[in-house]
């Protein structure tokens, strides 16, 4: 409502206002640490995520490994997702045309890249571009198989945070779904993707 | 304008809720527990990161400038919003914001709709609103559906349900669900709760969320959680209302890389919390074709008037305060009575409400010992003591001028107004022993404490001061 705008602005305009200091930006704004992948590795796993470093070479039987593991047999993927990514085992549904809410809901699991990822923090964050896809395609399925660049690999949340575009729609997972509501038990997996796997490809 | 839901009609003042609270052991060990947990964890997360002070203060800063041009950026995240095609609606109470969300959803006909946990919801009492003209609200947060299932009340803002047990709440999933869980195992029941709102999830119109942050600049608006319950909401349905507080701005994305480090490991204890969520408008082909962002004042720009309490306005929810206060540790969130519970909810729920005359919300800046562990934790450096003790010479302003209690608290006022003040009159109130008499009480204080006095005994001031105990014991 109009005036309910012109009120609440006219209410915060008669507040007698000092401007205050200006904000100390003496935090760090970048870390270094001796070796971002291999802490960004640690930091995953204390999600209790399954993470493994693998070579560009070996990056599509590796994710055949893990499929294999898992016993998935159908997966969705966003369209552009690396040929050589799909393995050969497995029943690939792409995201082109647009899949069902059902379809995706069926299907035993995703496989993405991601945008950025945060070593620190142990984050990857997708941000609906490259071989990511749809935010929902990395939501319903209940297993997530990721695929990390050693060079997407940011130490500190500022650097992550300066290396992406905020009005692209933006997810950050860090593990998987996870809830402590019960007597503060971890329970892994209420809603979102109870299994996450990352395999960082080393450059 | 109707009554501020803010504070919990009917609720006892806090001394009268925390003596039944107090009776109530198995309440107690929970939180216990949950607290002294949360605790460790929380200071491990913080340690870890060497410019966490300095993080504070950036966060801090932030806030204080969001405040002093509050009405700029306000305008500038509607443009923002609105250029993305989102839908700005303003709301100067709760009946108003409660309003414009029912219209919404009744104009896309749903008879249900399903909520991301939001504190800005609950204090608008938005639930009993849509439930009252036929609209199901469905909660799907874990602990705020255990509290919704089992017609109950939270009692955190972090961990709503922690005043339940897993045989409870094994209970009450099943009675409420069609597949009822067959064992108290967490796992098992949040497989039921999995179940039971998956269904739901997929086949709702619309959505209704809170916000942890909006970043004035871009238009973009920020959920924090963990279940992925947020991100089924934010990303399913056609329509999502988000309703949100209106210091709840950040004025640029840059910002966001303080409160991101700040509010997980304040909140949660952990690094990060497993997901966050950003978007702008709307995108097409990717989430919901229609977004309504709902501008809630209900009390704010009073608050914002008053010169020391509003600091409680650069509150992020993050909750640590409630987890190191020796108070809310043993009477538990609902004896305050209102949907902020703890420290925070001491000097915020009466500002919200609006309404020092009313007894309950008047008690609430009573609600702590002072001890100060509050201000320590908080990432944003509220000084919580500070607002408390102005909050409490406001309360005692507005009572009755001509009871005696009123003029002798009038001056205790003053001496509560600051805590320094207050730790001095405490230190100086060690010499009233030699005043007391051999059962402890003191029978006559000097004027102005002889108004007081002269209606009642004084218990003699410790030897040692509750917030000296405190510091020495847990600072
Ligand atoms: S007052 Fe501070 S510590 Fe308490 S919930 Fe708010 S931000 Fe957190």
């Amino acid at each position: 409502m109009d005036s309910a705008r012109s009120d609440i602005l006219a209410r915060i305009r008669a507040v007698p206002r000092r401007q205050p200091a200006p904000v100390p930006r003496d935090y760090d704004t970048a870390r270094s640490v001796e070796d971002p992948v291999g802490l960004f590795v640690e930091r995953v796993e204390d999600y209790r995520a399954v993470v493994r470093r693998v070579s560009e070479d070996e990056l599509p039987q590796r994710i055949g490994d893990c499929l294999a593991r898992r016993g998935v047999s159908n997966m969705v993927a966003p369209p552009d997702l690396p040929e050589s990514w799909r393995w050969a085992g497995t029943r690939w549904s792409l995201d082109e045309p647009p899949l069902s809410l059902s379809e995706v809901d069926s299907a035993d699991g995703v496989l993405t890249g991601a945008a950025v990822a945060i070593a620190e923090t142990g984050t990857i964050v997708l941000d609906a571009g490259a071989r990511q896809g749809r935010r929902m395609l990395t939501l319903v399925p209940d297993y997530h198989l990721c695929v990390v660049r050693a060079d997407q690999i940011e130490v500190s949340v500022p650097e992550a945070l300066r290396r992406l575009d905020p009005t692209r729609p933006l997810t950050f997972v860090s593990g998987p779904s996870a809830t402590s509501d019960i007597e503060l038990d971890r329970v892994e997996g209420v809603h979102g993707p109870r299994t996450l796997e990352v395999l960082v490809v080393d450059i | 304008m109707g009554r501020n839901p803010v504070t919990w009609l009917g609720s006892p003042t806090f001394p009268r809720a925390a003596r039944t609270a107090l009776g109530d052991t198995q309440l107690r060990t929970n939180l216990r527990k949950a607290t002294t947990t949360i605790r460790a964890k929380r200071a491990r997360a913080v340690a870890e990161l060497a410019d966490w002070e300095r993080l504070r203060r950036a966060g801090e800063a932030i806030k204080n400038d969001v405040l002093a041009n509050l009405d700029t950026y306000l305008v500038r995240l509607e443009e923002a919003v609105t250029a993305r095609g989102g839908v700005v609606h303003w709301a100067r109470d709760a009946e108003e914001a409660n309003r414009i969300v029912f219209d919404l959803a009744r104009a896309k006909g749903a008879d249900e709709v399903v909520k991301v946990k939001s504190m800005a919801t609950a204090e608008i009492g938005l639930n009993e609103y849509l439930r009252a003209r036929g609209v199901r609200p469905v909660e799907t947060d874990l602990a705020e559906l255990i509290v919704q299932l089992g017609n109950d009340r939270p009692s955190h803002i972090l961990v709503p349900a922690i005043h339940r047990n897993r045989s409870e709440i094994k209970e009450i999933f099943s009675r409420a669900m069609a597949e009822p869980p067959d064992s108290d195992d967490p796992r098992v029941l949040a497989e039921a709760a999995r179940r039971h709102l998956r269904r739901r999830f997929l086949s709702a119109k619309v959505a209704v969320s809170g916000a942890n942050f909006a970043v004035a600049d871009t238009g973009s608006v920020v959920v924090v959680e963990s279940e992925g319950n947020g991100r089924m909401c934010l990303t399913l349905p056609e329509t999502l209302i988000t309703v949100m507080g209106i210091e709840k701005l950040v004025p640029t994305w840059r910002d966001l890389e303080v409160f991101l480090q700040l509010l997980p490991r304040s909140s949660t204890a952990e690094r990060m919390n497993p997901y966050t969520s950003v978007w702008t408008g709307v995108t097409p082909g990717d989430g919901p074709g229609e977004f309504h962002l709902v501008l809630l004042d209900n009390g704010r720009t009073a608050t914002l008037a008053d010169e020391v309490g509003r600091q409680a306005l650069r509150c992020i929810r993050c909750s640590a305060c409630l987890n190191v206060c020796p108070v809310y540790e043993r009477t538990g969130g609902q004896a305050y009575g209102s949907v902020y519970p703890g420290p925070i909810g001491a000097i915020l729920a009466p500002q919200l409400a609006g309404d020092m005359t009313d007894k309950q919300a008047a008690s609430l800046p009573y609600a702590s010992s002072l001890c100060g562990a509050c201000y320590e934790v908080c990432p944003v450096r509220i000084n919580i003591p500070e607002a408390l003790t102005h909050l409490r010479a406001r309360a005692v302003e507005a009572r009755p001028k001509h009871t005696a209690e009123a003029l002798a608290m009038s001056s205790a006022g003053w001496v509560f107004r600051d805590p320094r003040r207050y730790e001095a009159a405490q230190r100086a109130g060690s010499l009233s022993r030699f005043l007391a008499g051999s059962d402890g009480t003191i029978k006559r204080l000097p004027w102005p404490g002889s108004k007081w006095t002269s209606t009642r005994d004084v218990p003699a001031v410790p030897k040692e001061s509750f917030r000296m105990w405190w510091r020495r014991n847990r600072g």
